[in-house]
């Protein structure tokens, strides 16, 4: 049987939160990289997008699932469908729209690199069986996203002058959206307290070692982290962003709420 | 009154060899290793799958199929539960399931080498994965992304064919 059963209020409450904000980061991300389908730029990425994506959707189901089981209410469904912005916890990088194909593999590249690191140092800190065998199973397939987006952000990098001027325009972009990957908040510090979340600044410069020797080999510049960033995403202050598409991915379910698949 | 016997673990294995995976159809669900325990306690039978990949959408039609099978063999007190404690690994395939798969066109995952540090294999060669059909090793890695969830596609460039790999996971 699950351990939470045993455990105190404030734990159960730091563990939702914990699953809570794995879940919204990879469902937003998930929605976006799904946008992709029928649009990829050859089938063969159509196809790695859509798996790609598949697989986000997939974890944040599981951790919201777990969730559920721990509050003793809702589903999966009510996390993702009926709940309105302000109550999503996942950074702004996520929720910004697909932009072009650098922009999408300059995001998942980021993102990928920062959940590899996150998640291995969490397999080592979490005692929750479920939350652990959850964690140890997403590993593998985020070993395969960190694999295609690097492979892409070289490819795109050392290109032709075009690749190479949107890649770089990309991660110019998408600079100041990074900060929030590694900001922590009283409800973080809490779960690291209950060893359910690790001490994510302490993973930057683990982070920063692969992107800037991965910008390097594809002739990129990194951009300076001494700028403004973002934050806020987590604690519900989203951008502009967010809104529509929730209103996309919500609407069906929240017009026929009773709807079953039959 | 008719006397019936009480199931046995083996009989209930037995059954669920019987469900088919929707999309190889030459496996089933125990030879894949997605099912991981059957337990029979004060006559409820709990029956154990964890995942393959995590967005594998095979999987719901994979519960309900064990749902399916259970209730037409007359087992009627039953619990399908999904479990997370061990992760899904190709190295659980028997062998004869992975005879099977090649046999079917689909070249089998290797066994995984937990081994090696990832970061470091993130510059090395992919591993070379023989043609499942005229076995030559001049095969080439196409996509890490395939029809499914679980399969990468490759080209064989000595029977020209292209062929889908198991992932190793």
């Amino acid at each position: 049987m699950s351990t939470f059963d045993t455990i105190p209020q404030t734990e159960k409450e730091a563990l939702v939160e914990t699953l809570l904000r794995l879940a919204d980061d990879r469902l937003i991300h998930g929605h976006r990289l799904s946008e992709w389908t029928g649009h990829g730029p050859e089938l063969e990425e159509d196809l790695a997008l859509a798996n790609v994506a598949l697989d986000m959707i997939g974890h944040a189901a599981s951790l919201y699932s777990y969730a559920a089981e721990i509050e003793g209410k809702n589903d999966e469904d009510y996390y993702a469908y009926f709940r309105d912005d302000i109550d999503f916890k996942n950074i702004a990088l996520l929720e910004l729209p697909r932009g072009d194909f650098s922009f999408t593999i300059a995001r998942q590249f980021i993102f990928s690199a920062y959940s590899y690191f996150l998640y291995t140092d969490l397999i080592n800190t979490v005692d929750d069986e479920q939350f652990k065998g959850m964690l140890q199973k997403h590993l593998k397939e985020i070993k395969y996203h960190l694999r295609h987006s690097r492979e892409w952000v070289l490819r795109l990098g050392d290109g032709t002058e075009e690749s190479h001027k949107r890649i770089q325009d990309a991660f110019d972009e998408i600079w100041m959206y990074t900060g929030e990957l590694f900001d922590m908040d009283e409800a973080d510090e809490a779960a690291v307290k209950h060893n359910l979340f690790s001490d994510v600044k302490s993973l930057k410069p683990k982070w920063k070692k692969i992107i800037d020797e991965t910008l390097e080999e594809a002739t990129l510049k990194v951009p300076d982290d001494e700028q403004y960033m973002f934050s806020g995403a987590r604690q519900g202050r989203h951008t502009e962003h967010l809104g529509p598409l929730l209103a996309q991915m919500q609407f069906l379910r929240r017009s026929y709420p009773d709807a079953e698949w039959k | 009154m008719k006397k019936t016997e009480p199931i046995s673990k083996k009989t209930i294995w037995s059954w669920l060899e019987e469900v088919i995976d929707p999309e190889i159809p030459v496996l089933n669900v125990v030879e894949m290793g997605i099912v991981r325990d059957v337990d029979i306690q004060d006559g409820v039978t709990t029956v154990k799958i964890t995942p393959t990949y995590s967005g594998c959408p095979a999987m719901n039609a994979i519960e309900m199929e064990i749902h399916k099978k259970l209730k037409e063999k007359g087992v009627h007190n039953f619990k399908v539960l999904t479990d997370f404690k061990e992760s899904w690994t190709t190295d659980w395939m028997t062998d004869y399931a992975r005879k099977k798969l090649k046999d079917y066109g689909i070249a089998p995952p290797e066994d995984t080498d937990d081994n090696e540090d990832f970061l470091t294999t993130l510059k090395g060669s992919q591993k070379i994965v023989p043609c499942p059909y005229c076995d030559s090793i001049e095969t080439e890695l196409q996509s890490e992304f395939g029809s499914t969830a679980c399969k990468s596609q490759y080209y064989c460039n000595a029977c020209e064919q292209p062929f889908e790999h198991f992932k190793c996971i």
